[in-house]
């Protein structure tokens, strides 16, 4: 069998197209968002409000009401109970979102298991993207729409609310809605997700193109691009590949992209690990010639010693968390000054 | 034109930041606000910009409250250095950018006079040839002028400035002393934040000393002398006792 044959096969299933669909669409509005995940430092976040949507959905399964609206009402909780358990200063954020998350996905657990129901509520926690029907596919694609277009025309405040949200403030804008707008966004489209990965693995789709595209660009109008291509590559693949080998299509797709990131961590032309080796070792590309490497050498001769930390809480003490994730690629991302 | 506090209290829990301060910082002038750390410098900041709460006392910006200010875009800040992530994916000409977001519209596409603007405060700041850089890539000094521009082509007539001489080269710090100087001379409140006093004759023509509460606000030279930065920075004995209580 050629290799066009393997791709094409699949595709005379009506099935397996909507599939496709559904995990492109998945892929796009997840890889968008996760491009401002990534700076931001909330993949935890992620990964909190991706869990507890859990009994949302359930409870809108039960009473016959669209996933989205369960979903939001149980993210949107979420973050408020993170908020109210780091309000007690000695328990620190990780461990606020780890309590608040776990507890809310093992209500949802309790509830599936006292939900009679005729379909197998464990899809939601594993993604059934092979049993995707058309009225699936219609709310996949009306809520993946909504949050790509709120996305795209928010893209430049959302930016901003990542990288200074004091700015922000200074222009009148109101961080704590933008990042309110942020956890809506990322409540529904796990809901968009767990159709196709499950519950358990979303937070995969929500994190990793965005730290994938962040290592081959130092634009983010080109991680806006990078990472959603490369994430229904790597889903498309992953489906795929589902189909030829019998295996959980779900865990396929986070698989062939946690794959890609590997080897774009190694080969990435600026940032991987082979080109930050052979910069070290001086015979790699060289660093931007002209007057700012200039600059950069003038500035470390003439440094001075900077402030030491200062000892005033300045951040703002009451929005969910600014900055203050624990997962910051940055550290990954070298600088090129000398 | 100016910033007016008056009986300004902040607390953190039941840590006290800011005790009952009133200062009147005219415009027209820059003026230095010296303090150690946990002095109230970036305190006083935040509450400006209405990212820390007040417990009580009041700020006028321009005789109307912050918010308002705010919201006309009517006040430029530029963060510490190591309050902004260097490997943030954004160049130097989309920083400068983010200072125009208030006059445009609510997508934010830059028009034309937008980047005219974004040109004029690059090159006021001599990165003209370094727009297209990402921010990563700039020395502290030069990444410090990118937020400057930001304020200049935001339009700020109250520009606030946290610690903007730490960790930055001596081209870059006269370039900065100039355009501040300017700005003042042109009408604007320039407030700096700083620890380092050896910029402050150069920079500010009258200085505030702080210390959770006003010590000082006078000429520079006065507020820079033994005594009273002993005071400032907690070296008398008079203030050992004070801190005691």
């Amino acid at each position: 069998m050629s290799p066009l044959d393997m791709l094409t096969e699949p595709l005379q299933y009506d099935f397996m197209l909507r599939a496709l669909a559904a995990t492109s669409l998945a892929a796009v509005v997840c890889a968008l968002l996760s491009c401002w995940l990534v700076l931001i430092g909330w993949s935890l976040m992620g990964d909190a409000v991706s869990h507890a949507v859990l009994p949302g959905v359930v409870l809108s399964y039960a009473l016959g009401l669209p996933f989205a609206l369960g979903a939001i009402v149980f993210g949107l909780l979420a973050v408020v109970l993170i908020g109210a358990v780091r309000e007690s200063r000695r328990v620190a954020e990780d461990a606020a979102i780890g309590i608040v998350f776990t507890t809310l996905f093992a209500l949802g657990l309790v509830l599936i298991s006292v939900t009679p129901s005729h379909t197998d509520l464990g899809h939601i926690l594993f993604g059934s993207v092979l049993g995707v029907s058309r009225g699936d596919l219609v709310q996949i694609a009306v809520l993946a729409a909504l949050v790509l277009a709120l996305l795209l025309l928010r893209r430049r405040d959302l930016t901003l609310y990542a990288f200074d949200p004091t700015h922000a403030r200074a222009i009148g804008l109101s961080p704590r809605r933008l990042g309110a707008l942020l956890l809506g966004l990322l409540a529904v489209t796990a809901v968009v997700a767990l159709q196709v990965v499950g519950v358990i693995l979303v937070v995969a789709m929500l994190i990793i193109p965005g730290a994938t595209a962040r290592l081959l660009t130092d634009r983010f109008s080109r991680m806006l691009l990078i990472a959603p291509a490369l994430s229904v590559a790597a889903s498309a693949l992953g489906i795929l590949l589902s189909y030829w080998l019998d295996a959980a299509s779900g865990g396929l797709i986070v698989l062939v992209q946690g794959g890609l990131y590997a080897l774009v961590h190694v080969l990435a032309p600026r940032y991987g690990l082979l080109a930050r080796h052979r910069a070290r070792r001086g015979d790699g590309p060289a660093q931007p010639a002209g007057e700012g490497a200039a600059d950069a050498q003038i500035d470390s001769v003439a440094e001075r010693p900077s402030g030491t930390a200062v000892l005033e809480p300045t951040s703002d003490t009451s929005s969910a968390s600014e900055n203050s994730g624990p997962s910051r690629i940055s550290s990954s991302a070298p600088t090129t000054m000398p | 034109m100016s910033i007016r506090v008056e009986d300004l209290t902040v607390r953190y829990g039941e840590v006290t930041a800011l005790d009952g301060l009133s200062v009147h910082i005219a415009a027209g002038e820059v003026t230095g606000l010296v303090g150690m750390n946990g002095a109230g410098k970036s305190t006083l900041f935040g509450a400006i910009m209405g990212s820390v709460p007040v417990a009580s006392g009041r700020i006028g910006v321009d005789d109307e409250g912050p918010a308002r200010a705010r919201r006309r875009g009517a006040i430029g800040y530029v963060p510490q250095g190591e309050a902004i992530d260097s490997s943030f994916p954004v160049s130097v000409a989309d920083v400068v950018m983010m200072g125009r977001y208030g006059h445009q519209g609510p997508i934010r596409r830059p028009r034309p006079a937008d980047r005219r603007a974004v040109a004029e405060a690059l090159a006021r700041v001599e990165l003209e040839d370094l727009a297209r850089r990402p921010i990563g890539q700039l020395s502290g000094g030069q990444r410090r002028r990118a937020f400057v521009a930001r304020g200049l082509a935001q339009g700020a007539r109250t520009l606030l400035l946290d610690e903007p001489f730490a960790g930055v080269d001596k081209r870059s710090e006269a370039l900065l002393v100039a355009v501040l100087r300017e700005l003042a001379a042109d009408g604007c409140t320039v407030l700096v934040s700083t620890h380092d006093l050896h910029a402050l004759p150069d920079l500010a023509r009258s200085a505030v000393l702080l210390r959770r509460r006003l010590l000082f606000h006078g000429p520079v030279a006065e507020a820079l002398e033994p005594a009273m930065l002993a005071r400032a920075f907690g070296l008398d004995p008079l203030a050992r006792e004070e801190v005691a209580r």
